[in-house]
């Protein structure tokens, strides 16, 4: 960890933005994004309240971690070290959530039956 | 390898106070400590993240029950908590600024103090307001919960929302207080004069735990107030 | 707290009894109980985790008594439940997960990088602590009536179902968890910013990178069976729904969870002892070790894939078939790493200078029996073979392969090399020989049948079982009894070397490697002065070997 010393001012400002962005995130839970037109379109399944809650949330953690925590003026090896927790959770949510959100997905016996002989013929027209 | 030994006496007035021997010097014991700190703060991502994970499966599954409970939340402590745990972020930031600095002790211990006033806040807040009312309202899972008939039929689930949520917050305040315990005794070392611009070590690696949890609350606060379809409630746009 | 540490001239061969070294620089329970050096706190947990092996070896004798009679020979079944969950539980979580780590780790990490000590000594005897509590939360457990819900702790049994003591045990898992966090965190910032000058990380003992590795296990999947078991035991208590069907919860998601640290966790156990096995090949076949740079990378590819392939626990349980795909592949890619290992262990054994001791013959028992694990796990991560073969004794054959066969021979190979750095003294060779091929006969006899008995179709965690499996069982029961006998015979020798061995001195096997360099035992700070390292590791004159 270097011995870097932040600016009072620069911690003033990043102390502005997380309370401005408490207040954008509180404000925005009363907003219905679906209804109002933006044209966004994303994964059906994720509420788009929901994208942009946890999208400030990562902003104000983002600013906590590399200001407060210095982890911008922190050597690589302590950015490797913070991603990987960050990256493991992940692994962590996204396969179990495969597992969760596919369950309804499987199939009766004997699909397998019927999709492997659409795509013999498909194949059989490469060779 | 062997060779004649050195006095012990002749190292020690290289070294300063809070010097470690199993360390060559304290560039390396300052390093070793924030290293340490973090790696520690990775095993609470993934602690408090196991806890989030489950959380958000249930809520894919139970959306309605999860929103109804949701909405029973108070926002406006929730809101007003976030922002005084991002001031006591400040003040420790600020803390460990006044001793790289070489600031006065008394600079260093009022930041200190204001951090943990600021954190007895958030507790009281949460405790006496918040959690307070909801017991008056039967909203603990164990302690006198009562399904509410407005709930509907995603009733039975929303005991497993507020279990939830007493869980991970009651969690985030265990670690809170157990914060408290290392402010206070960081405050007793700052009166003593031990902290300045040279070693000032110790204030870093609790300012990187004390900022932990403030992110865990970050995402607390979403997760939980705000994600509950708000919107759906009469009189708002 | 300072002594004065009489040096070495070379030539001059100190009487061992009048030189200060760990073990007589300071006597008295409390310089043990308060000790802060790595090496004590080693020993520390070298007896804690022996005791533990030998209750948890005991419930395993129970049950292969039992299993000689179809009909169960020895105790009811509900018991029967309860000797297997209990067998499992302490030889994981108590075991095999510190053992290499909490023993050898501890006690070598520093020494081979050439450091004075960890770089966290206290929260090292704090880990030592924290195992014993949470052993003592088991223990309590045990005596009060048992567990019966299987080392796995399945939900609903667990949570609502089972009248046993679940929660004693889960909160003494829980506890002992942190033990393993505090260790993996130590090592992982020792060996980041302790290495002696010119140890670079390509220069150092393949033990060191297995260390690491493991370490990150520790650091990434412990936390997440911490806090499943609490939510286990906050549904017991509740009785909410978290993992009750009945009441809207996912046993599944229980299963997930546990399995994204328990399967690290068999990698946990595994990796530690790859690591010792690159430091015996190597000494006793007088070689570099072939491919260095590829086992060192591949002990970090298992760590990180471990944790990309718990569902294959599940395949079976519920899980949604494409889930299932997508672990049975990531299932075969994890084998690779641990086959280039192999390879590279054979390949410096090819035209070695290979001699005999009982080090060398655990290590070359490991790789024939970690081998056959290995395989017969790929059965298991196949879908289709898995079908049939989960839930039988095959699976119970394949872990135990890895686990005792791979392992704990490992394990006692380790402890073997490095007694005599540890205690100054030899143990007596021909019995340490003859023990290491009893364990390997008895093993053998023990684990095999078992194979088959799963390929017949024997269900696993059951008390009675067709008659027309009973010879197998009985060879079986048969083998566990040699074996039994085979982990005796080292404890009373070793035991017996402490005091009456031959004085050894700093090292006796001829190997490379800085904690050779001390004297045998060392004294309490490793190293007067920090080395300063100019050769790679395993610098064997080359016998007509790879220099890759």
């Amino acid at each position: 960890m270097s011995g870097h010393v932040v600016p009072v001012k620069t911690y003033l400002g990043i102390f502005v933005a997380l309370l401005a962005l408490t207040a954008l995130t509180t404000g925005a839970a009363f907003v219905d994004f679906e209804k109002l037109d933006t044209g966004i379109r994303l994964v059906d399944a994720i509420p788009l309240n929901t994208v942009v809650a946890l999208a400030i949330a990562v902003a104000k953690m983002l600013l906590v971690i590399l200001f407060f925590m210095h982890v911008k003026y922190s050597s690589g090896l302590t950015k490797v070290v913070v991603m990987s927790g960050f990256l493991f959770l992940a692994i962590l949510v996204s396969l179990t959530l495969a597992d969760e959100l596919t369950r309804s997905w499987s199939p009766e016996p004997g699909a397998w039956n019927t999709v492997v002989p659409t795509i013999l013929p498909l194949l059989r027209g490469f060779f | 390898m062997s060779e004649v030994p050195v006095s012990d006496m002749a190292m020690h007035g290289a070294h300063p106070p809070g010097f470690k021997h199993q360390f060559e010097d304290m560039d390396q014991q300052r390093e070793a400590g924030s290293l340490g700190m973090w790696v520690f703060l990775v095993t609470e991502i993934m602690f408090f993240g196991g806890l989030f994970a489950t959380y958000i499966i249930y809520r894919t599954l139970y959306l309605t029950a999860f929103e109804e409970g949701s909405r029973l939340l108070n926002v406006k402590f929730g809101a007003a908590n976030t922002a005084v745990l991002i001031g006591s972020s400040l003040t420790m930031a600020l803390a460990i600024h006044a001793a790289q600095a070489g600031k006065k002790k008394s600079e260093q211990v009022m930041y200190l103090v204001l951090t943990m006033l600021l954190g007895a806040l958030f507790l009281f807040l949460k405790f006496n307001y918040e959690w307070r009312a909801d017991y008056h309202e039967h909203l603990i899972p164990g302690f006198g919960f009562i399904i509410r008939p407005e709930w509907g039929a995603a009733g039975t689930h929303v005991p497993l929302f507020f279990c939830f949520y007493f869980f991970m917050t009651g969690l985030h305040a265990t670690h809170m207080i157990i914060g408290f315990g290392i402010l206070g005794t960081l405050t007793v070392m700052a009166h003593r004069g031990r902290f300045n611009s040279e070693y000032y070590a110790p204030l870093e690696v609790s300012g990187l735990y004390w900022h932990f949890v403030d992110i865990v609350w970050i995402f607390l606060f979403p997760l939980l107030y705000l994600i509950g379809g708000r919107f759906a409630l009469p009189g708002v746009h | 707290m300072s002594t004065t540490v009489i040096p070495e001239m070379p030539g001059q061969e100190i009487p061992a009894e009048s030189r200060v070294n760990y073990l007589n620089a300071s006597y008295g329970v409390k310089s043990w109980l308060l000790t802060t050096d790595h090496k004590r706190i080693a020993l520390l947990y070298l007896g804690s985790i022996t005791f533990m092996f030998f209750v948890g070896g005991t419930f395993a004798v129970l049950m292969r008594l039992h299993l000689i009679d179809p009909q169960g020979a020895l105790v009811a079944p509900e018991t029967y439940n309860k000797l297997f969950t209990m067998h499992g539980v302490i030889m994981v979580f108590f075991f095999l997960v510190p053992s290499i780590p909490a023993t050898l780790g501890n006690f070598l990490v520093p020494m081979m990088i050439g450091a004075r000590d960890l770089a966290f000594p206290r929260l090292n005897l704090l880990s030592w602590y924290i195992y014993i509590i949470g052993a003592a939360f088991t223990l309590y457990a045990v005596i009060s009536g048992g567990v019966d819900t299987g080392w796995t702790f399945y939900t609903p049994y667990s949570s609502t179902f089972s009248h046993t003591s679940v929660i004693p045990t889960a909160v003494g898992v829980f506890i002992t968890g942190f033990s393993s966090i505090l260790t993996g965190l130590n090592f992982v910032v020792t060996i980041h910013k302790m290495r002696a000058p010119g140890l670079t990380w390509f220069r150092l003992p393949l033990f060191i990178w297995a260390m690491y590795a493991t370490s990150i296990i520790f650091i990434l999947g412990t936390p997440v069976i911490a806090i499943t078991l609490f939510l286990l035991g906050l549904e017991r208590l509740l009785h909410i729904g978290i993992f009750d069907p009945a009441i809207g919860g996912d046993p599944i998601l229980f299963q997930h969870m546990f399995w994204f640290y328990s399967h690290p966790a068999v990698y946990i156990m595994i990796l530690p002892g790859m690591g010792v096995m690159s430091e015996l090949i190597t000494c006793f076949s007088r070689k570099r070790i072939f491919g260095y740079t590829f086992v060192a990378f591949s002990s970090l590819a298992i760590a990180i894939i471990s944790f990309l392939v718990w569902g294959h626990h599940m395949f079976v349980t519920g899980q949604s078939i494409y889930a299932g795909l997508i672990f049975s592949v990531l299932s075969f890619l994890v084998a690779i790493p641990s086959a280039v290992k192999v390879f590279n262990w054979t390949a410096t054994l090819y035209k070695g200078s290979i001699s005999y001791d009982a080090p060398m013959l655990y290590a070359l028992g490991f790789i024939g029996l970690f081998t056959m694990g290995g395989l017969t796990g790929l059965f298991l991560a196949s879908l289709a073979t898995d079908v049939h073969l989960n839930g039988t004794y095959f699976i119970v054959a394949h872990f135990h392969y890895i686990m005792v066969g791979g392992a704990v021979m490992a394990y006692l190979g380790g402890i073997h090399f490095w007694w005599p750095k540890i205690t100054g003294r030899m143990y007596p060779d021909g019995w340490a020989r003859f023990a290491a091929l009893v364990i390997f006969v008895g093993f053998n006899l023990t684990f095999f049948p078992q194979f088959v008995l799963g390929y017949l179709g024997m269900p696993r965690r059951y008390a009675v079982y067709p008659g027309e499996f009973q010879v197998l069982n009985v060879m079986s029961s048969a083998g566990a009894s040699i074996l039994g006998i085979g982990y005796l015979i080292p404890l009373i020798y070793l035991l017996w070397s402490i005091r009456y061995g031959p004085i050894a001195g700093p090292n006796p096997w001829g190997a490379k490697g800085l904690e050779w360099e001390t004297p045998s035992p060392p004294p309490t700070e490793n190293f007067e002065e920090i080395p300063v390292v100019t050769e790679d590791a395993y610098d064997y004159a080359n016998v007509g070997g790879s220099r890759v």
